[in-house]
């Protein structure tokens, strides 16, 4: 215990530093994906076809092991003189983000009681003011499931990140792997935990306090 | 005014759901949509703010093609109510009422003003219900809502889409009173679709009585009880459409016609009717009483007379079954 405390006080701001790379990694890559896959989960409900194509080749990108993406990163953007750090990663967690956000958004307009809907054309709202008054609200914690789903995924793999120079806690665990050092390795896997749930519990209680009241129940 | 002329609305795959229909809705009346399901009834109602397209024909409204006007716009002067309310459960009763008045840009004030005069209206408290959402609301209270929304940016034109469909029997006649003395006040043009034959005689000025999107009569209730055009309206009201005709008369319109019956005091717990109730439920009461007579009462409680199953039947042969028949123009 006291070799414990003795790591922790020795290596804090370091921890504490990565801990900060890393959710400025995440949370920029999770930004980036709501800006993509909010507005395309939202114009995926007017085009089935296109629905049916995305979504798949949305679940398709999840499959794929984290690591080999990140090593595909590489050459891609080799050629741009990004080949590791920060640009690769970033733009492999914004790929492994889409699928949580599209789904949920798509499915959630979607699911709009169709009645509701009804009653909104037949009072004449145009699409926009339907789109904002009455059915993003309604589907607001579906999609809010979505971005914290996606937010957890890409905590978890943002630590592979490490391995093509992004830095993150990853860095602890690759480190403590190779020097066999478990200190380290305990020290970033519990980080990268409590970095999860802290990020999730702000992401519930925002979306319970825009969730509206008559929903909830 | 809508008039409806020669409108007919076709699916691809050549599936006709409603074929050349003609009719007028008049000002300030109550036109009842009634048929069987698949009768084209619901699609009819849905044409008139374009919600469905038009395949050929057209409808007017107060003169004016509904194809001329701008599809919002033209949705934002038709009051429109749905069978399950359709309030949306993130707004609070009062947005859910005002959503035209808003999207029409009328003022804070005008629209609190609006919603405090249509809350009275239902004889619920704006204040009390204002900051409530709809869950909080029993079903009965959110079908009323449900219609003053409609009522909101007082349009000239409601149609109203099974609107008492999902209430229990009891509040939906309640309702269904509620809604009609609301109509003698404002006197909206109102097209109703129903599949209930009893809402139909008790809600309408005229009924629709539509096959599989064709017109089979457009009568008044209880000229198409007493005088079915065809077969199969005959089948459609049963054979029990003379007693239903007795629901459109009152024991007044029976006391004004052939008077009633001395009343016998000397026969105990007998009961008292109104004399405003309709025949039919009257009727209703006579058989289930067992008893000879009912004694009929005005509103301050007077006795007038008593009413027995042989004066209703009376009423019934003399007054309403061999009425003359109205003459016919252009015959």
């Amino acid at each position: 215990m006291e070799k414990w405390m003795k790591f922790l006080e020795v290596n804090s701001s370091r921890i504490f530093d990565l801990t900060i790379e890393h959710a400025i990694l995440v949370g920029l890559a999770i930004l980036v994906a709501l800006l993509i896959g909010v507005p395309l989960g939202i114009y995926l409900t007017t085009n089935d076809y296109l629905a049916e194509t995305v979504l798949q080749i949305a679940s398709v990108m999840l499959t794929i092991p984290s690591i080999a993406l990140f090593g595909v990163m590489i050459p891609v953007f080799s050629i741009v003189n990004q080949g590791i750090g920060f640009v690769p990663a970033f733009v492999a967690l914004v790929l492994y983000a889409q699928l949580p956000i599209i789904r949920n958004t798509y499915t959630a307009i979607r699911n709009v009681n169709p009645q509701m809907r009804d009653a909104a054309i037949g009072l004449g709202m145009k699409p926009i003011q339907r789109l904002f008054r009455v059915e993003i609200p309604n589907a607001f914690p579906v999609i809010m499931a979505g971005i914290r789903t996606a937010v957890v995924i890409n905590i978890g793999i943002g630590v592979i990140a490490a391995y093509i120079g992004a830095g993150g806690l990853g860095v602890l665990i690759t480190q403590g792997i190779s020097r066999g050092d478990n200190y380290l390795i305990i020290t970033g896997s519990v980080a990268v935990a409590i970095l999860a749930m802290i990020a999730d519990g702000i992401l519930l209680w925002i979306q319970k306090r825009f969730t509206p009241k008559s929903i909830a129940n | 005014m809508i008039t409806f002329d020669k409108t007919t609305k076709t699916y691809e795959g050549n599936v006709t759901a409603v074929k050349g229909v003609d009719f007028t809705v008049e000002k300030g009346e109550i036109v009842v949509l009634l048929g069987p399901s698949g009768c084209g009834k619901t699609t009819l109602l849905r044409m008139v703010n374009r919600l469905e397209s038009i395949s050929d024909g057209k409808i007017t409204i107060d003169g004016q093609d509904s194809m001329s006007l701008n599809q919002t716009a033209l949705r934002r002067k038709i009051g429109y109510v749905i069978q399950s309310n359709g309030l949306f459960p993130n707004m609070t009763i009062e947005e859910n009422t005002m959503i035209v008045p808003d999207l029409l840009g009328w003022s804070k004030k005008d629209k609190k003003e609006r919603f405090q005069k249509l809350m009275e209206m239902i004889g619920l408290s704006g204040e009390k219900f204002g900051k409530r959402y709809p869950h909080e609301l029993s079903g009965g209270q959110q079908q009323r809502i449900g219609v003053i929304r409609a009522l909101a940016a007082d349009p000239p034109v409601m149609l109203m889409d099974e609107p008492f469909g999902a209430l229990d029997p009891i509040i939906r006649e309640k309702i269904q009173d509620e809604f009609l003395q609301i109509q003698k006040e404002v006197k909206k043009t109102i097209l109703f679709v129903s599949h209930d034959i009893d809402e139909a005689i008790k809600m309408a000025d005229k009924i629709v009585l539509l096959r599989g999107g064709e017109l089979m009569q457009y009568d008044t209730p209880s000229e198409m009880l007493v005088r079915p055009k065809n077969e199969f309206v005959r089948e459609f009201f049963g054979k029990d459409r003379a007693i239903k005709s007795l629901s459109l008369h009152t024991i007044q319109d029976l006391q004004e016609m052939i008077g009633l019956a001395e009343f016998d005091d000397a026969i105990a717990d007998t009961k008292t009717i109104n004399v405003n109730h309709d025949l039919r439920n009257t009727l209703s009461m006579l058989l289930n009483q067992e008893a000879d007579q009912v004694i009929v009462s005005d509103d301050d409680g007077n006795k007038l007379g008593a009413i027995t199953i042989d004066i209703v039947q009376k009423y019934l042969h003399y007054e309403i079954k061999a009425k003359p028949a109205p003459v016919l123009e252009g015959v």
